[in-house]
Protein backbone atom coordinates (compact mmCIF):
# COMPACT_ATOMS: atom_id res chain seq x y z
CA UNK A 1 0.00 0.00 0.00
CA UNK A 2 1.19 3.59 -0.86
CA UNK A 3 2.35 6.36 1.96
CA UNK A 4 -0.55 8.42 0.73
CA UNK A 5 -3.23 5.61 1.43
CA UNK A 6 -1.30 4.31 4.44
CA UNK A 7 -1.39 7.98 5.97
CA UNK A 8 -5.54 8.12 4.73
CA UNK A 9 -6.36 4.82 6.16
CA UNK A 10 -4.77 5.61 9.72
CA UNK A 11 -6.39 8.99 9.41
CA UNK A 12 -10.16 7.86 8.82
CA UNK A 13 -9.28 4.74 11.90
CA UNK A 14 -8.65 7.96 13.91
CA UNK A 15 -12.27 9.74 13.27
CA UNK A 16 -13.84 6.33 14.09
CA UNK A 17 -12.08 5.45 17.12
CA UNK A 18 -12.34 8.84 18.60
CA UNK A 19 -15.09 10.62 19.82
CA UNK A 20 -14.58 13.39 18.11
CA UNK A 21 -15.62 11.80 14.50
CA UNK A 22 -18.75 10.39 15.57
CA UNK A 23 -19.82 13.53 17.56
CA UNK A 24 -19.18 15.52 13.99
CA UNK A 25 -21.15 12.48 12.04
CA UNK A 26 -24.12 12.92 14.75
CA UNK A 27 -24.16 16.34 14.42
CA UNK A 28 -23.86 16.61 10.55
CA UNK A 29 -26.68 13.88 10.69
CA UNK A 30 -29.29 15.78 13.10
CA UNK A 31 -28.93 19.26 11.92
CA UNK A 32 -29.38 17.78 8.39
CA UNK A 33 -32.95 16.02 9.69
CA UNK A 34 -34.07 18.64 11.64
CA UNK A 35 -33.41 21.35 8.94
CA UNK A 36 -35.10 18.95 6.10
CA UNK A 37 -37.98 18.36 8.25
CA UNK A 38 -38.26 22.12 8.85
CA UNK A 39 -37.64 23.31 5.99
CA UNK A 40 -36.91 21.00 3.45
CA UNK A 41 -40.76 19.48 3.93
CA UNK A 42 -42.75 22.37 5.06
CA UNK A 43 -45.64 23.38 2.77
CA UNK A 44 -46.83 21.45 -0.08
CA UNK A 45 -43.98 21.45 -2.74
CA UNK A 46 -43.41 19.13 -5.87
CA UNK A 47 -40.46 16.82 -5.14
CA UNK A 48 -38.00 18.02 -7.03
CA UNK A 49 -38.10 21.41 -5.11
CA UNK A 50 -37.89 19.39 -1.85
CA UNK A 51 -35.31 17.76 -2.84
CA UNK A 52 -33.99 20.81 -4.40
CA UNK A 53 -34.51 22.21 -0.77
CA UNK A 54 -32.65 19.02 0.71
CA UNK A 55 -29.29 20.28 -0.95
CA UNK A 56 -29.49 23.54 -0.13
CA UNK A 57 -29.78 23.19 3.34
CA UNK A 58 -27.11 20.22 3.48
CA UNK A 59 -24.69 21.77 2.41
CA UNK A 60 -24.42 24.77 5.84
CA UNK A 61 -23.77 21.57 7.91
CA UNK A 62 -21.25 19.47 4.89
CA UNK A 63 -18.99 22.88 4.65
CA UNK A 64 -19.22 23.49 8.97
CA UNK A 65 -18.27 20.04 9.36
CA UNK A 66 -15.59 20.06 7.35
CA UNK A 67 -14.03 22.34 9.16
CA UNK A 68 -14.11 20.66 12.46
CA UNK A 69 -12.98 17.54 10.39
CA UNK A 70 -10.01 19.29 8.77
CA UNK A 71 -9.12 21.31 11.79
CA UNK A 72 -6.62 18.13 13.71
CA UNK A 73 -5.39 17.22 10.70
CA UNK A 74 -2.06 18.58 10.74
CA UNK A 75 -2.24 20.94 13.71
CA UNK A 76 -2.91 17.82 15.94
CA UNK A 77 0.16 16.66 14.75
CA UNK A 78 2.45 19.43 15.33
CA UNK A 79 0.46 19.96 19.06
CA UNK A 80 1.12 16.21 20.21
CA UNK A 81 5.01 16.32 18.05
CA UNK A 82 3.81 13.05 15.72
CA UNK A 83 4.76 15.34 12.82
CA UNK A 84 8.68 14.17 12.97
CA UNK A 85 7.44 10.62 12.80
CA UNK A 86 6.34 11.34 8.93
CA UNK A 87 8.73 14.02 9.02
CA UNK A 88 11.45 11.30 9.13
CA UNK A 89 9.92 8.71 6.81
CA UNK A 90 10.61 8.40 3.27
CA UNK A 91 7.17 10.57 2.41
CA UNK A 92 7.15 13.45 1.04
CA UNK A 93 5.05 16.29 2.05
CA UNK A 94 2.84 15.80 -0.40
CA UNK A 95 1.61 12.80 0.44
CA UNK A 96 1.23 13.55 3.69
CA UNK A 97 -0.82 16.57 3.03
CA UNK A 98 -2.98 14.10 0.21
CA UNK A 99 -3.40 11.25 2.67
CA UNK A 100 -4.63 12.61 5.68
CA UNK A 101 -7.10 15.08 3.21
CA UNK A 102 -8.28 12.09 1.76
CA UNK A 103 -9.11 10.23 5.54
CA UNK A 104 -11.02 13.27 5.96
CA UNK A 105 -12.46 12.94 3.16
CA UNK A 106 -13.20 9.64 2.64
CA UNK A 107 -15.53 9.86 6.51
CA UNK A 108 -16.95 13.16 4.99
CA UNK A 109 -18.02 11.82 2.04
CA UNK A 110 -19.42 8.21 4.56
CA UNK A 111 -21.23 11.05 6.63
CA UNK A 112 -22.89 12.94 3.44
CA UNK A 113 -23.89 9.47 2.27
CA UNK A 114 -25.28 8.39 5.39
CA UNK A 115 -28.01 11.74 4.82
CA UNK A 116 -29.36 9.60 1.53
CA UNK A 117 -32.23 8.40 3.94
CA UNK A 118 -33.74 11.88 3.51
CA UNK A 119 -34.40 12.39 0.28
CA UNK A 120 -34.99 8.71 -0.23
CA UNK A 121 -38.06 9.46 2.03
CA UNK A 122 -39.69 11.51 -0.71
CA UNK A 123 -39.94 8.76 -2.80
CA UNK A 124 -42.69 7.81 0.24
CA UNK A 125 -45.31 10.31 -1.56
CA UNK A 126 -43.41 11.28 -4.36
CA UNK A 127 -40.97 10.62 -7.27
CA UNK A 128 -37.48 12.11 -7.37
CA UNK A 129 -34.86 11.68 -10.74
CA UNK A 130 -32.30 9.48 -10.09
CA UNK A 131 -29.87 12.42 -11.94
CA UNK A 132 -30.76 14.96 -9.80
CA UNK A 133 -30.21 12.43 -6.69
CA UNK A 134 -26.36 12.46 -7.70
CA UNK A 135 -26.12 16.04 -9.22
CA UNK A 136 -27.13 17.18 -5.70
CA UNK A 137 -24.70 14.62 -3.78
CA UNK A 138 -21.70 15.28 -6.28
CA UNK A 139 -22.33 18.75 -5.56
CA UNK A 140 -22.22 18.42 -2.05
CA UNK A 141 -19.04 16.36 -1.87
CA UNK A 142 -17.21 18.75 -4.31
CA UNK A 143 -18.17 21.60 -1.79
CA UNK A 144 -16.93 19.46 1.41
CA UNK A 145 -13.82 18.34 -0.63
CA UNK A 146 -12.89 22.17 -0.92
CA UNK A 147 -13.86 22.99 2.25
CA UNK A 148 -11.82 20.29 3.66
CA UNK A 149 -8.62 21.26 1.58
CA UNK A 150 -9.46 25.33 2.88
CA UNK A 151 -9.24 23.68 6.59
CA UNK A 152 -6.39 21.44 5.70
CA UNK A 153 -4.90 24.55 4.68
CA UNK A 154 -5.73 26.56 8.27
CA UNK A 155 -4.94 23.42 10.02
CA UNK A 156 -1.11 23.49 8.64
CA UNK A 157 -0.76 27.46 9.26
CA UNK A 158 -1.97 26.63 13.48
CA UNK A 159 0.01 25.00 15.78
CA UNK A 160 -3.47 24.14 17.91
CA UNK A 161 -6.86 22.72 16.35
CA UNK A 162 -8.60 25.56 17.92
CA UNK A 163 -6.82 28.08 15.71
CA UNK A 164 -6.83 25.63 12.95
CA UNK A 165 -10.54 25.57 12.65
CA UNK A 166 -10.87 29.79 13.26
CA UNK A 167 -8.33 29.82 10.46
CA UNK A 168 -10.13 27.82 7.86
CA UNK A 169 -13.17 29.08 8.80
CA UNK A 170 -11.89 32.67 8.24
CA UNK A 171 -10.96 31.65 4.89
CA UNK A 172 -13.68 29.37 4.01
CA UNK A 173 -16.43 32.42 4.77
CA UNK A 174 -14.36 34.74 2.58
CA UNK A 175 -14.85 32.74 -0.32
CA UNK A 176 -18.92 32.21 0.79
CA UNK A 177 -19.49 36.23 1.02
CA UNK A 178 -16.80 37.18 -2.79
CA UNK A 179 -20.95 37.50 -4.11
CA UNK A 180 -21.65 39.88 -1.45
CA UNK A 181 -18.19 41.86 -2.36
CA UNK A 182 -19.69 41.12 -6.03
CA UNK A 183 -22.57 43.37 -5.90
CA UNK A 184 -20.81 46.53 -4.23
CA UNK A 185 -17.80 46.56 -6.80
CA UNK A 186 -17.59 47.53 -10.32
CA UNK A 187 -15.70 45.16 -13.25
CA UNK A 188 -13.73 43.14 -13.37
CA UNK A 189 -13.62 43.31 -9.80
CA UNK A 190 -17.13 41.99 -9.43
CA UNK A 191 -17.01 39.56 -11.75
CA UNK A 192 -13.96 38.58 -10.12
CA UNK A 193 -15.54 37.96 -6.63
CA UNK A 194 -18.71 36.30 -8.40
CA UNK A 195 -16.79 33.71 -9.63
CA UNK A 196 -14.96 32.54 -7.09
CA UNK A 197 -17.48 33.08 -4.66
CA UNK A 198 -17.99 29.45 -3.05
CA UNK A 199 -21.66 28.57 -2.42
CA UNK A 200 -23.51 31.16 -4.50
CA UNK A 201 -22.13 31.04 -8.21
CA UNK A 202 -21.37 27.20 -8.29
CA UNK A 203 -23.39 25.23 -5.82
CA UNK A 204 -27.15 26.27 -6.69
CA UNK A 205 -26.81 23.88 -10.13
CA UNK A 206 -25.37 20.46 -8.04
CA UNK A 207 -28.66 21.56 -5.74
CA UNK A 208 -31.07 21.86 -9.27
CA UNK A 209 -29.59 18.37 -10.34
CA UNK A 210 -27.63 19.87 -12.97
CA UNK A 211 -24.02 19.42 -13.43
CA UNK A 212 -21.69 22.17 -14.85
CA UNK A 213 -18.40 21.60 -15.98
CA UNK A 214 -17.50 25.05 -14.81
CA UNK A 215 -18.57 24.40 -11.35
CA UNK A 216 -16.58 20.77 -11.07
CA UNK A 217 -13.49 22.14 -12.36
CA UNK A 218 -13.97 25.39 -9.56
CA UNK A 219 -14.28 22.87 -6.78
CA UNK A 220 -11.41 20.71 -8.05
CA UNK A 221 -9.27 23.66 -8.12
CA UNK A 222 -10.03 25.68 -4.81
CA UNK A 223 -9.35 21.86 -3.69
CA UNK A 224 -5.69 21.21 -5.35
CA UNK A 225 -4.90 25.32 -4.65
CA UNK A 226 -5.57 25.04 -1.12
CA UNK A 227 -3.77 21.41 -0.79
CA UNK A 228 -0.82 22.40 -2.76
CA UNK A 229 -0.20 25.89 -0.59
CA UNK A 230 -0.50 23.28 2.78
CA UNK A 231 1.80 21.20 1.01
CA UNK A 232 4.42 24.64 0.82
CA UNK A 233 3.19 25.19 4.68
CA UNK A 234 4.53 21.60 5.48
CA UNK A 235 8.13 22.59 4.21
CA UNK A 236 7.98 25.71 5.07
CA UNK A 237 8.10 24.55 8.84
CA UNK A 238 11.27 22.28 8.26
CA UNK A 239 13.45 25.13 8.57
CA UNK A 240 11.82 26.17 11.91
CA UNK B 1 29.24 6.38 8.13
CA UNK B 2 27.98 9.58 9.15
CA UNK B 3 29.67 12.35 8.45
CA UNK B 4 29.16 15.94 9.42
CA UNK B 5 30.40 19.05 8.57
CA UNK B 6 30.42 22.82 8.99
CA UNK B 7 26.79 22.15 10.48
CA UNK B 8 25.10 25.65 11.33
CA UNK B 9 21.44 26.43 12.29
CA UNK B 10 19.95 29.82 13.70
CA UNK B 11 17.18 30.61 14.18
CA UNK B 12 17.48 34.58 13.43
CA UNK B 13 20.49 35.91 15.01
CA UNK B 14 20.60 33.23 17.23
CA UNK B 15 22.80 29.93 16.67
CA UNK B 16 21.16 26.44 17.72
CA UNK B 17 24.37 25.20 16.67
CA UNK B 18 27.45 26.09 15.09
CA UNK B 19 30.29 25.04 12.60
CA UNK B 20 29.55 21.73 13.83
CA UNK B 21 31.60 19.20 12.64
CA UNK B 22 32.59 14.95 13.38
CA UNK B 23 32.42 11.87 12.37
CA UNK B 24 30.90 8.28 13.35
CA UNK B 25 32.05 5.08 11.74
CA UNK B 26 29.69 2.31 10.95
CA UNK B 27 28.11 0.07 14.43
CA UNK B 28 29.36 2.89 16.86
CA UNK B 29 27.40 3.78 19.80
CA UNK B 30 28.56 7.03 20.02
CA UNK B 31 27.00 9.43 22.97
CA UNK B 32 25.91 12.93 22.21
CA UNK B 33 26.45 14.90 25.35
CA UNK B 34 25.82 18.65 26.66
CA UNK B 35 23.16 20.23 29.16
CA UNK B 36 19.38 21.65 28.18
CA UNK B 37 20.02 24.09 25.56
CA UNK B 38 23.38 23.17 24.01
CA UNK B 39 22.03 22.11 20.62
CA UNK B 40 21.88 18.41 21.05
CA UNK B 41 18.25 18.05 19.45
CA UNK B 42 18.61 20.53 16.90
CA UNK B 43 21.46 18.61 15.59
CA UNK B 44 19.26 15.10 16.23
CA UNK B 45 16.55 16.62 14.18
CA UNK B 46 19.02 17.78 11.13
CA UNK B 47 20.42 14.37 10.65
CA UNK B 48 17.07 12.95 10.95
CA UNK B 49 15.41 14.91 8.26
CA UNK B 50 13.34 16.59 10.75
CA UNK B 51 14.85 20.14 10.47
CA UNK B 52 16.43 21.92 7.51
CA UNK B 53 20.16 23.14 8.78
CA UNK B 54 21.02 26.91 7.76
CA UNK B 55 24.51 25.74 6.28
CA UNK B 56 26.44 22.80 6.32
CA UNK B 57 26.67 19.50 4.73
CA UNK B 58 25.74 15.67 6.24
CA UNK B 59 26.72 13.01 4.36
CA UNK B 60 25.49 9.23 5.23
CA UNK B 61 28.06 6.71 3.36
CA UNK B 62 29.25 9.84 1.40
CA UNK B 63 25.74 10.40 0.13
CA UNK B 64 24.68 13.53 0.89
CA UNK B 65 21.71 13.47 3.46
CA UNK B 66 19.92 17.24 2.83
CA UNK B 67 19.73 17.14 -0.64
CA UNK B 68 18.62 13.04 -1.06
CA UNK B 69 17.03 12.93 2.03
CA UNK B 70 14.38 10.73 0.58
CA UNK B 71 16.57 7.69 -0.54
CA UNK B 72 18.19 7.82 2.72
CA UNK B 73 15.30 8.46 5.55
CA UNK B 74 14.83 4.55 4.92
CA UNK B 75 18.09 4.15 6.59
CA UNK B 76 18.05 6.26 9.58
CA UNK B 77 15.57 5.36 12.61
CA UNK B 78 15.04 9.14 14.69
CA UNK B 79 13.26 8.73 18.12
CA UNK B 80 12.95 12.63 19.08
CA UNK B 81 12.84 13.78 22.62
CA UNK B 82 9.05 13.28 23.06
CA UNK B 83 8.13 10.11 21.46
CA UNK B 84 5.73 10.26 18.42
CA UNK B 85 2.80 8.02 19.10
CA UNK B 86 -0.15 7.81 17.77
CA UNK B 87 -2.85 6.79 21.10
CA UNK B 88 -5.63 5.76 19.41
CA UNK B 89 -3.38 2.74 18.10
CA UNK B 90 -2.76 -0.77 19.82
CA UNK B 91 1.20 -0.82 19.62
CA UNK B 92 1.13 -3.29 17.11
CA UNK B 93 -0.79 -1.66 14.73
CA UNK B 94 1.21 1.50 15.31
CA UNK B 95 4.66 -0.06 14.76
CA UNK B 96 2.82 -2.04 11.24
CA UNK B 97 1.62 1.64 10.43
CA UNK B 98 5.64 3.19 10.72
CA UNK B 99 7.06 0.21 9.18
CA UNK B 100 4.50 1.19 6.65
CA UNK B 101 5.38 4.47 5.67
CA UNK B 102 9.45 3.46 5.87
CA UNK B 103 9.16 1.49 2.71
CA UNK B 104 9.80 -2.30 4.67
CA UNK B 105 7.95 -4.88 2.03
CA UNK B 106 4.44 -5.21 3.48
CA UNK B 107 4.91 -9.12 3.00
CA UNK B 108 7.46 -8.53 6.37
CA UNK B 109 5.58 -6.00 8.28
CA UNK B 110 3.96 -8.71 10.44
CA UNK B 111 7.85 -9.83 11.03
CA UNK B 112 9.55 -7.14 11.55
CA UNK B 113 6.90 -6.20 13.97
CA UNK B 114 7.45 -9.10 15.79
CA UNK B 115 11.13 -9.21 16.01
CA UNK B 116 11.04 -5.55 17.03
CA UNK B 117 8.86 -5.88 19.69
CA UNK B 118 10.85 -8.90 21.07
CA UNK B 119 13.99 -6.70 21.25
CA UNK B 120 12.17 -3.80 22.74
CA UNK B 121 10.12 -5.96 25.53
CA UNK B 122 6.99 -5.29 24.18
CA UNK B 123 6.05 -8.67 22.96
CA UNK B 124 3.42 -8.93 25.49
CA UNK B 125 1.58 -5.82 24.40
CA UNK B 126 1.22 -5.55 20.71
CA UNK B 127 -2.71 -5.23 21.19
CA UNK B 128 -2.42 -2.77 24.12
CA UNK B 129 -3.92 0.66 23.03
CA UNK B 130 -1.03 2.86 23.24
CA UNK B 131 -2.62 5.20 25.27
CA UNK B 132 -2.95 3.05 28.62
CA UNK B 133 1.10 2.29 28.39
CA UNK B 134 2.95 3.66 31.34
CA UNK B 135 5.64 6.30 30.57
CA UNK B 136 8.28 3.95 30.38
CA UNK B 137 6.75 1.13 27.79
CA UNK B 138 5.70 4.58 25.99
CA UNK B 139 9.24 5.40 25.63
CA UNK B 140 10.08 1.69 24.13
CA UNK B 141 7.64 1.93 21.68
CA UNK B 142 9.73 5.02 20.72
CA UNK B 143 12.19 3.26 20.24
CA UNK B 144 11.03 0.42 18.51
CA UNK B 145 9.15 2.89 15.99
CA UNK B 146 13.15 3.85 15.43
CA UNK B 147 13.89 0.30 15.16
CA UNK B 148 11.19 -1.14 13.35
CA UNK B 149 12.28 -1.22 9.53
CA UNK B 150 15.99 -1.97 10.60
CA UNK B 151 17.45 1.69 9.86
CA UNK B 152 21.49 1.05 9.67
CA UNK B 153 21.24 4.57 11.95
CA UNK B 154 19.73 5.48 14.85
CA UNK B 155 19.45 8.55 16.11
CA UNK B 156 18.05 8.88 19.83
CA UNK B 157 17.16 11.94 21.59
CA UNK B 158 17.01 11.52 25.39
CA UNK B 159 15.73 7.84 25.28
CA UNK B 160 16.18 7.50 29.04
CA UNK B 161 13.96 10.85 29.64
CA UNK B 162 11.97 10.52 32.63
CA UNK B 163 12.84 6.88 33.07
CA UNK B 164 12.82 5.58 36.70
CA UNK B 165 16.02 3.41 37.86
CA UNK B 166 14.79 0.26 36.87
CA UNK B 167 13.68 1.20 33.33
CA UNK B 168 16.81 3.44 32.92
CA UNK B 169 18.93 0.45 33.37
CA UNK B 170 16.83 -1.60 30.59
CA UNK B 171 16.92 1.32 28.25
CA UNK B 172 20.67 1.15 28.83
CA UNK B 173 20.63 -2.46 28.14
CA UNK B 174 18.49 -2.20 25.04
CA UNK B 175 21.11 0.54 23.57
CA UNK B 176 23.92 -1.62 24.38
CA UNK B 177 22.43 -4.95 22.37
CA UNK B 178 22.30 -2.26 19.78
CA UNK B 179 26.32 -2.41 18.93
CA UNK B 180 27.47 -3.48 16.18
CA UNK B 181 23.73 -4.01 13.83
CA UNK B 182 23.32 -0.19 13.69
CA UNK B 183 25.06 3.06 13.98
CA UNK B 184 23.59 4.62 16.76
CA UNK B 185 23.76 8.36 18.09
CA UNK B 186 22.26 8.75 21.70
CA UNK B 187 21.92 12.27 23.24
CA UNK B 188 21.88 12.92 27.27
CA UNK B 189 22.56 15.63 29.83
CA UNK B 190 23.37 13.18 32.12
CA UNK B 191 27.04 11.89 31.55
CA UNK B 192 27.05 8.65 33.76
CA UNK B 193 24.22 7.33 31.85
CA UNK B 194 25.80 7.96 28.52
CA UNK B 195 29.25 6.83 29.74
CA UNK B 196 28.58 3.70 30.61
CA UNK B 197 26.85 2.93 26.75
CA UNK B 198 28.74 4.76 24.54
CA UNK B 199 32.13 3.43 22.91
CA UNK B 200 32.70 7.25 22.25
CA UNK B 201 31.41 10.65 23.67
CA UNK B 202 30.86 13.63 21.54
CA UNK B 203 30.27 16.79 24.30
CA UNK B 204 28.64 20.08 22.99
CA UNK B 205 27.98 23.77 24.68
CA UNK B 206 26.22 26.49 23.16
CA UNK B 207 25.96 24.70 20.10
CA UNK B 208 29.49 24.27 19.39
CA UNK B 209 31.16 20.86 19.58
CA UNK B 210 33.76 21.03 22.47
CA UNK B 211 35.16 17.93 23.14
CA UNK B 212 35.60 14.37 21.50
CA UNK B 213 36.69 10.60 22.35
CA UNK B 214 36.37 8.01 24.52
CA UNK B 215 35.33 8.77 28.70
CA UNK B 216 39.46 7.89 29.62
CA UNK B 217 40.57 10.28 26.54
CA UNK B 218 38.47 12.85 27.92
CA UNK B 219 39.66 12.46 31.46
CA UNK B 220 42.94 12.74 30.41
CA UNK B 221 42.82 15.39 28.33
CA UNK B 222 40.93 17.76 31.18
CA UNK B 223 43.73 16.65 33.58
CA UNK B 224 40.45 15.20 36.16
CA UNK B 225 41.70 13.54 38.56
CA UNK B 226 41.13 9.68 39.43
CA UNK B 227 38.79 8.49 42.00
CA UNK B 228 37.63 4.91 43.04
CA UNK B 229 35.17 4.62 45.41
CA UNK B 230 35.16 1.40 47.79
CA UNK B 231 32.64 0.70 49.73
CA UNK B 232 33.50 -1.90 52.86
CA UNK B 233 32.55 -2.85 56.37
CA UNK B 234 35.09 -3.81 58.36
CA UNK B 235 38.72 -2.48 59.84
CA UNK B 236 38.66 0.74 58.18
CA UNK B 237 41.85 2.21 59.38
CA UNK B 238 43.86 -1.12 58.35
CA UNK B 239 42.61 -1.08 54.64
CA UNK B 240 43.10 2.76 54.38
CA UNK B 241 46.49 1.96 55.70
CA UNK B 242 46.84 -1.22 53.10
CA UNK B 243 45.63 0.96 50.28
CA UNK B 244 47.94 3.47 50.89
CA UNK B 245 50.86 1.55 50.94
CA UNK B 246 50.03 0.27 47.40
CA UNK B 247 51.75 2.34 44.53
CA UNK B 248 50.24 4.59 42.56
CA UNK B 249 48.13 5.43 45.41
CA UNK B 250 47.55 9.22 45.93
CA UNK B 251 45.43 9.70 48.84
CA UNK B 252 41.94 7.70 50.62
CA UNK B 253 39.79 10.12 52.18
CA UNK B 254 36.94 7.99 54.25
CA UNK B 255 33.58 8.87 54.47
CA UNK B 256 30.75 7.17 56.55
CA UNK B 257 28.03 5.57 54.85
CA UNK B 258 25.93 4.54 57.64
CA UNK B 259 25.24 0.93 58.76
CA UNK B 260 28.30 0.41 60.05
CA UNK B 261 30.11 0.71 56.47
CA UNK B 262 32.43 3.66 54.77
CA UNK B 263 33.18 4.86 51.61
CA UNK B 264 36.93 5.07 50.96
CA UNK B 265 37.64 7.72 48.25
CA UNK B 266 41.12 6.42 46.47
CA UNK B 267 42.60 8.91 44.68
CA UNK B 268 44.51 6.15 42.03
CA UNK B 269 44.31 5.36 38.65
CA UNK B 270 41.58 2.94 37.28
CA UNK B 271 44.06 0.63 36.55
CA UNK B 272 44.97 0.11 39.99
CA UNK B 273 40.70 -0.79 40.38
CA UNK B 274 42.22 -4.62 40.63
CA UNK B 275 45.02 -4.32 43.28
CA UNK B 276 42.69 -2.13 45.17
CA UNK B 277 40.21 -4.75 45.77
CA UNK B 278 43.24 -7.37 46.99
CA UNK B 279 44.72 -5.21 49.05
CA UNK B 280 41.04 -4.26 51.05
CA UNK B 281 39.89 -7.61 51.10
CA UNK B 282 43.20 -8.86 52.58
CA UNK B 283 43.24 -6.01 55.45
CA UNK B 284 39.99 -7.85 56.57
CA UNK B 285 37.11 -5.83 54.63
CA UNK B 286 34.09 -6.87 53.28
CA UNK B 287 33.61 -5.26 49.77
CA UNK B 288 30.11 -4.08 49.00
CA UNK B 289 30.89 -1.88 46.04
CA UNK B 290 33.76 -0.73 43.80
CA UNK B 291 33.78 1.87 41.29
CA UNK B 292 34.56 5.20 39.18
CA UNK B 293 33.99 7.98 41.66
CA UNK B 294 30.37 10.30 41.26
CA UNK B 295 32.53 13.02 41.75
CA UNK B 296 35.23 12.35 39.10
CA UNK B 297 32.05 11.75 36.54
CA UNK B 298 30.63 15.24 37.75
CA UNK B 299 33.94 17.08 37.43
CA UNK B 300 34.58 15.69 33.96
CA UNK B 301 31.02 16.57 33.38
CA UNK B 302 31.32 20.10 34.61
CA UNK B 303 34.38 20.65 32.78
CA UNK B 304 33.17 19.44 29.47
CA UNK B 305 29.96 20.92 29.51
CA UNK B 306 29.24 22.97 32.42
CA UNK B 307 31.15 26.87 32.32
CA UNK B 308 34.43 25.62 33.32
CA UNK B 309 37.31 25.66 30.73
CA UNK B 310 36.59 23.96 27.48
CA UNK B 311 39.10 21.39 26.06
Amino acid sequence: MSPVLLIARRELRGYLRTMTGWIIAASVLLIDGLLFNAFALEGSRRSTEVLTRFFYFASGPTMVAAIFLSMRLLAEERQLGTLPLLYASPVRDRDIVLGKFLGALAFLSGVTLATMYMPLLILVHGQIAVGHLLAGYLGLLLLGSASLALGTLGSSLARSQIIAAILGAAILVSLLVAWLLASVTEPPFSKLFAAIALHNAHFPAFQSGQVHLRDVAYYLLVTWVALFASTRVLEARRWR
Amino acid sequence: MIQVEQLSKYYGARAAIRDLSFRIESGEVVGFLGLNGAGKTTTLRILGCVLLPTSGTVRLDGQDLLSAPRQLKGRIGFLPETPPLYEDMTVGEYLAFVAGIRGVDPARIPARVGETEERTGLAALGDERISTLSHGFRQRVGVAQALVHAPEVLLLDEPANGLDPVQNVEMRALIRSLRGDHTVLVSSHILPEIAQTCDRLLVVRDGELVAQGSEAELEERLGVGSGVDLEIAGPVEAVVSALRNLPGVRAVSVQPAGGGRAVLRVDAPDALRPALARAALAAGAQLFRLDVSADRLESLFLKLAGRAASA
